[in-house]
């Protein structure tokens, strides 16, 4: 133990009080904000896709016709898209990003650091929040240049919009986080999130109107939130007399909210059953 | 005194399934020392760390860290750690300055980031993105990452792996500057020889045990059995003595002048070590 003695025990370092979650929390999501806009792959795949998509089918299909007085297919699939931009920017983009975190030792290199683990969550949460609000904000503005969508006619109406990709956002952000567990490595993740969302959006109604989906597959559609975002966005975008288009002849605000409380409930419980920060040995 | 102490480990066990990868090791790490610990793959020198790291729960025996259980520790205790984690993450979209300013926002007292940029060695890089650099340059983030929280106690594992010779030198220099500030080190190491230059005491891990401890030269020195080896009538003969001045005067003697093919070999670090893992040399 001679070298032991030789150097010198470094003082204690005086007490300076740990920074706060609040500030930590934010930190998080300036840089996750940060690394989302300077990624190449999310902002051309996750952010810009679901506009590029409405401007191909709203295209497309325009010349067809909905069996309702007021109703174009350009304003079905605008609302159909918005909701499908809100699950692309929560459990698209978490889903993957997370399990290449993960992959690449990131969450573990944070999980060695005093930062709390909360402070991850909030700027996840920022971060999810942002590109949520910035990414409808895009799809809105393409559908009311291009294909007549109308802004919600009244407060209700906005504050329909505002609750919908709120609690439609949170329950596939937490379900995007739980996914990412799923893929054992960063390459294998862009495949496993996606090919399920891709499915989901063909039978949820926003690749195709949702009347137009075969009876069995809307029931299961049904058991996911992407349908009831889209449902619920429909109620937001379009004149009352859509809700003849849908399967109940309603557009059903109350269980929409319904079945996405639960899922951000199941959502919460699933992330914090299987949440990891190192991948297994 | 127990405030000497950096790291006490007692019987530490840890199984993953039939497999025993610790096995009752048995270490004390002094404040201020550099220590270095060895062994093949598979001997349990990540899991080991990574127990006193605070990443895996161990199964048995005792282990503390800067005078807490590292399996409990909150926030405080990881402040007053730094972890340099084996692999090199690929690195995000962010520059390196930017990195380790955010990780300075964890920590309560954290170093200036512009000094430790240039601790180092990353001026030149500093408004690089880090997927941009070279795995030498990255790994130097990953160090930088780990001490600009002004950590009493660094673990680095497996430092090097990948580097140069040239780039191993720097990195030696960079270690030896904060063994002079009294940080205390944990090394893990496949190299003998960077034990050797950097480590005050060291040990070797074999099977999930330590199998000797000791400063680098008395691991490889003067006290252990020397080898002497001569061409006699009978043909080339080899004697292993703990006293080999006395060997080769007897055999001056018998021969009354030079020994032909006279040599005697100490046994180097790498010897015993090979010895001590139960390799052939």
């Amino acid at each position: 133990m001679t070298t032991a003695t030789e150097a010198r025990p470094r003082a204690l370092p005086a007490t300076a009080p740990l920074p706060s979650l609040l500030t930590t929390g934010l930190g998080r999501g300036r840089i996750e904000l940060k690394t989302f806009f300077r990624e190449r792959e999310a902002v051309v795949f996750i952010f810009a896709l679901p506009a590029v998509l409405l401007l191909l089918l709203g295209s497309i299909f325009n010349s067809e016709h909905v069996n309702v007085p007021g109703v174009t297919t350009g304003q079905l699939y605008a609302a159909g898209m918005i909701a499908g931009g809100v699950m692309a920017t929560s459990f698209q983009y978490l889903g993957i990003s997370v399990a290449s975190e993960r992959d690449q030792g990131m969450l573990k290199r944070l999980y060695g650091t005093p930062l709390p683990p909360a402070a991850y969550f909030i700027g996840k949460i920022i971060q999810v929040f942002v590109c949520v609000i910035a990414e409808v904000a895009l799809l809105m503005v393409v559908g009311v240049a291009f294909y007549h969508l109308h802004l919600p006619s009244t407060p209700g109406k906005w504050l329909a919009l505002v609750w919908i990709c709120l609690l439609g956002g949170t329950a596939c952000a937490l379900l995007g986080l739980g996914a990412s567990s799923l893929a054992r490595s960063a390459r294998s993740a862009s495949p496993v999130i996606t090919l399920p969302f891709l499915v989901l959006e063909f039978i949820s109604g926003i690749f195709v109107p949702f009347s137009d989906v075969p009876r069995p597959l809307q029931d299961v559609a049904a058991i996911f939130p992407l349908k009831w975002i889209a449902q619920g966005l429909r109620s937001v975008f379009l004149p009352p007399q859509a809700a003849a288009l849908e399967p109940a002849h309603s557009f059903q605000t109350g269980r929409v909210a319904l079945v996405l409380v639960v899922w951000v409930a199941a959502g919460l419980i699933l992330c914090i059953r299987t949440f990891r920060w190192q991948t297994r040995r | 005194m127990a405030n000497d102490v950096a790291v006490r480990v007692e019987g530490l066990r840890k199984r993953y399934g039939d497999t025993s990868a610790v096995d009752g090791v048995e270490l004390e790490i002094g404040r201020g020392e550099v220590f270095a610990l060895l062994g093949p793959n598979g001997a349990g020198k990540t899991t080991t760390v990574e127990i006193l790291e605070g990443f895996r729960q161990r199964d048995g025996g005792v282990a503390e860290v800067l005078g807490e259980d590292p399996g409990r520790a909150g926030r405080a205790w990881r402040a007053r750690i730094g972890i340099v984690l084996q692999l090199a993450a690929a690195g995000p979209e962010l520059t390196v300055r930017e990195m380790i300013r955010h990780f300075a926002g964890f920590y309560p007292r954290p170093r200036d980031p512009d000094e430790v940029i240039a601790l180092v060695g990353l001026d030149e890089q500093a408004g690089k993105r880090i997927s941009a650099l070279s795995g030498g340059q990255a790994r130097r983030v990953d160090v930088a990452l780990g001490i600009v929280g002004r950590p009493e106690l660094l673990f680095l594992d497996e430092p090097t792996t990948g580097f140069d010779p040239g780039a191993r030198r720097q990195f030696w220099e960079l270690v030896r500057a904060l063994a002079a500030e009294g940080v205390t080190i944990l090394l893990t190491t496949h190299y003998l020889e960077e034990a050797e230059a950097l480590a005050g005491r060291l040990a070797v891990l074999a099977g999930g045990r330590v199998v000797a401890t000791g400063t680098p030269a008395a691991l490889g020195g003067t006290n252990r059995p020397s080898r002497v080896s001569w061409d006699s009538a009978d043909g080339h003969r080899t004697v292993q003595t703990p006293t080999p001045a006395r060997v080769v005067a007897d055999l001056a003697r018998q021969a009354g002048g030079e020994v032909p093919g006279l040599t005697v070999t100490r046994p180097t670090l790498e010897d015993t070590y090979l010895e001590l893992i139960g390799e052939p040399a």
